[in-house]
């Protein structure tokens, strides 16, 4: 599918660096590149003009073309400019003048309101507040149902009038309950339209002035393509935004409809939804979405993600085990069955830093059914063989292939991969020691 | 007995198509046409033309491709009127489109073998409106139909078929929430059966792509309709919306992977929605789109016809319809 840009500006600038000095024309090159990876990853072209050039202009002010490594010039350049657009500080929700906060979330049909009005409702409950959710959406079938059984599940009061009100009508009467009862925020779903329909947006604009809320979030697909521009600025033209929900952020989406909104509105990203679960709401940081467009990985969720399956301690008392040697393949099933639980394969690899290219090598290879046959082989052993896998000798290999109905050949394989494993581990456990981390491993930080 | 029934084309030209395509073409593709309204091609042409069909989501190789085509196709015939060049852009885009079309299978429906079509799609698409207007498509041939609540997941899925079942007269089968879905369509398959229902349209559970586990789960919904029926689904239908970008292609790609999609639907192809990704979908993936969505009601479905695609997003007076 689509390389991302990084592994591309690789390819056109190591080329470039080996043939010695750089001209302007070379930098163009590389800038197609970047214009190219940023359309694909759905930015609008609007703003990759602008950004193209933007960066251009510094790249060649810079001296990338004088530098001995203009890829890494080049990139951090590029990184530098998209958190720039993206915006550099995180900004949290408006506080109000006065109680309740009053959140209201307006967008297109399917963007993902009713869903993010509970996640949104659950975030700040955990934060010590006491929300509230109205139902303001009587068109789609079903909605007012669908809050209310979002609402049951996080246990959150939900305020709704039917579907026969008025939405102007159930906004207000749901702010003064909230007021009576001393609910706090107070966070209004709506229904979705189309920003080019007049009456519905009115209907929007009725509701604004009659509550005049804290907070008009909007909220938007992150899959959205080219029309994400013209979408958020009739929103903002007609509601005034204060904020950005992005949702859908757990697919291969690149995000670059954020960059367009955010560059054109000026309106910031105050959260993003990365699954259907009801906790799957994350706060907004720039630098994240911009190694995500780049396609350089995603350490950060990668060891959020590592984070989740297993404890401090348990991690620590893994890596001793490594370092010295003695991780033994129960050692070894367990953390790949942690692995497993993270997410698929593939989709792990290309959380890692510089892996794109590797990753589309050996991408048939690596597969989640390739480690079935391994858990498979490990689970026909011993506890004993499990601690010793020097001490497996062939009748045992040939047990344990009919165990896991795996060949033995498959089993020898298991056996001395895992061997060559330790091996490095062991190495790497000594240079550790000496404070120095073997070559090619990036510094820790 | 065993006998078949076309999908009918439909001889008049697509009104509602049209008109749903009229926003768009006032945008982007009516600035395409306005462009070749000059007197001689010139660069600008082209760098103008490439912009504009980034614009509309057609994506970079695509718009490349097309441009690099007319560029060749001038160069080689020669071609100095605008209009003429105009006429070869718009034949380009036809063909990138029947790319789309040409693998589409007969589909075949035999009386007492409910034909199961299978809606996925990742969240928010309008997958369930799509279902609705599915089911009246079909009623409009005078088959049978009924829907499965397969999407046990999303809060108050089932509750928004339930209403569409309402409103088309056509009966639901459901469990609660969170139920298994596989047990709902073993269920809904054994009832579609017992009432010599000619159409089972199931609904699944908005799963973005990379969810590995959702994704088998529609494997295991499989196997237990080809328990009842050997070829079901007969038709697995994607949805895609016509405002997804560069992402759509992934997407589709994604679910090719896992399920054997055969059909392909772009929904919400009202209001401002370029429809561009149409384009990338034909290119890089066989899938026939079969259908277009337009508007909320029940009956905005339209088939997928290359020729009026563009068309409507070229002319918008039917000519050439």
């Amino acid at each position: 599918m689509f390389e991302s840009l990084s592994d591309r500006l690789q390819d056109t600038l190591g080329k470039l660096a080996r043939k010695g000095q750089l001209t302007e024309k070379d930098v163009d090159e590389a800038m197609k590149e970047v214009r190219r990876a940023l359309l694909e990853a759905d930015v609008n072209f609007r703003v990759v003009k602008d950004f193209v050039a933007k960066v251009r202009e510094r790249a060649i002010g810079q001296d990338v073309l004088k530098s001995l490594s203009p890829y890494q010039t080049v990139i951090g350049i590029v990184n530098e400019e998209l958190i720039a657009v993206l915006g550099a500080e995180r900004e949290p929700l408006r506080a109000p003048d006065r109680p309740p906060q009053v959140i209201m979330l307006v967008g297109l049909q399917g963007s993902g309101k009713t869903t993010h009005a509970a996640k949104l409702a659950a975030h700040l409950r955990k934060e010590g507040r006491n929300p509230i959710l109205v139902a303001g959406d009587v068109y789609r079938p079903a909605a007012v149902n669908q809050l209310q059984t979002l609402g049951k599940q996080i246990n959150i009061p939900v305020f709704d009038e039917g579907i026969q009100a008025n939405p102007v009508d159930i906004a207000a009467h749901g702010l003064q309950h909230a007021r009576e009862r001393g609910f706090n925020p107070v966070i209004i779903d709506t229904a979705g339209r189309l920003q080019v329909d007049e009456r519905m947006m009115q209907e929007l604009v009725n509701v604004k002035a009659k509550i005049a809320p804290t907070e008009i979030l909007l909220v938007a697909d992150a899959m959205t393509g080219q029309e994400a521009v013209g979408v958020a600025e009739e929103f903002h033209r007609q509601l005034g935004v204060t904020g950005l929900i992005l949702t859908k952020m757990d697919g291969d989406a690149r995000g670059g409809a954020a960059l367009s909104i955010r560059a054109v509105t000026g309106v910031p990203i105050k959260f993003i939804g990365t699954g259907e679960k009801i906790d799957a709401l994350e706060a907004f940081y720039p630098d994240r979405l911009a190694t995500r467009i780049l396609g350089m990985g995603d350490v950060q969720t990668l060891m959020e993600r590592a984070k989740e399956q297993t404890s401090e301690a348990e991690a620590e008392r893994v890596s001793k085990r490594m370092m010295k040697g003695s991780f033994d393949l129960g050692d070894f099933l367990d953390q790949l069955q942690k692995i497993k639980k993270m997410g698929p394969i593939g989709d792990l690899l290309g959380m890692i830093p510089g892996m794109g290219n590797q990753l589309r090598q050996v991408k048939d290879q690596i597969s989640d059914d390739a480690t079935k046959s391994i858990e498979a082989i490990i689970q026909s052993m011993t506890p004993y063989e499990r601690r010793h896998p020097d001490m497996i000798s062939s009748s045992r290999r040939r047990r344990i292939a009919r165990g896991s109905g795996c060949t033995t050949a498959e089993v020898n394989q298991l056996l001395s991969q895992f061997k060559e494993m330790r091996k490095m581990m062991g190495q790497m456990g000594n240079m550790a020691k000496k404070g120095r981390m073997p070559k090619g491993f990036p510094p820790l930080r | 007995m065993v006998f078949r029934r076309l999908f009918r084309r439909q001889a008049e030209p697509d009104v509602q198509l049209e008109k749903s395509l009229e926003k768009t073409r006032r945008g982007v593709f009516s600035e395409i046409t306005r462009l070749f309204d000059r007197s001689a091609i010139d660069e600008e042409l082209y760098e103008d033309l490439e912009m504009l069909l980034l614009q509309a989501d057609v994506g970079v190789d695509v718009s490349e491709q097309l441009v690099g085509e007319l560029r060749a196709r001038v160069e080689r015939d020669r071609i100095a009127d605008p209009a003429i060049a105009r006429e070869a852009l718009r034949e380009a885009m036809v063909e990138l489109l029947e790319l789309a079309t040409r693998n589409r299978k007969l589909k075949v429906l035999q009386r007492g073998v409910p034909f199961v079509v299978m809606v996925v799609g990742v969240n928010g698409v309008g997958k369930t409106t799509t279902i609705a207007k599915l089911a009246a498509y079909h009623q409009g041939f005078g088959r049978s139909v009924m829907l499965a609540a397969g999407d046990t997941f999303r809060a108050a899925a089932i509750d928004q078929l339930k209403v569409w079942g309402d409103r088309l007269n056509v009966p639901v089968i459901a469990h609660e929430q969170g139920a298994d879905p596989g047990a709902v369509v073993f269920d809904a398959m054994q009832a579609a059966h017992n009432r010599g229902i000619d159409v089972l349209i199931v609904d699944t559970a908005g799963r973005l792509h990379n969810k590995f586990n959702l994704m088998e789960e529609l494997g295991k919904i499989r196997r237990i309709m080809q328990r009842h029926v050997e070829d079901a689904p007969q038709e697995v239908l994607l949805v895609i919306d016509a405002t997804t970008g560069q992402n759509g292609l992934i997407q589709a790609q994604k679910f090719a992977e896992q399920v054997d999609i055969t059909d392909i639907m772009i929904a919400k192809l009202d209001g401002t929605a370029k429809g561009g990704i149409a384009f990338s979908v034909a290119k890089e993936l066989g899938t026939p789109i079969s259908y277009v969505g337009v508007g909320e009601r029940a009956v905005d479905l339209s088939e997928f016809k290359p020729e009026t695609y563009v068309d409507s997003l070229f002319f918008g007076e039917g000519d050439g319809l």
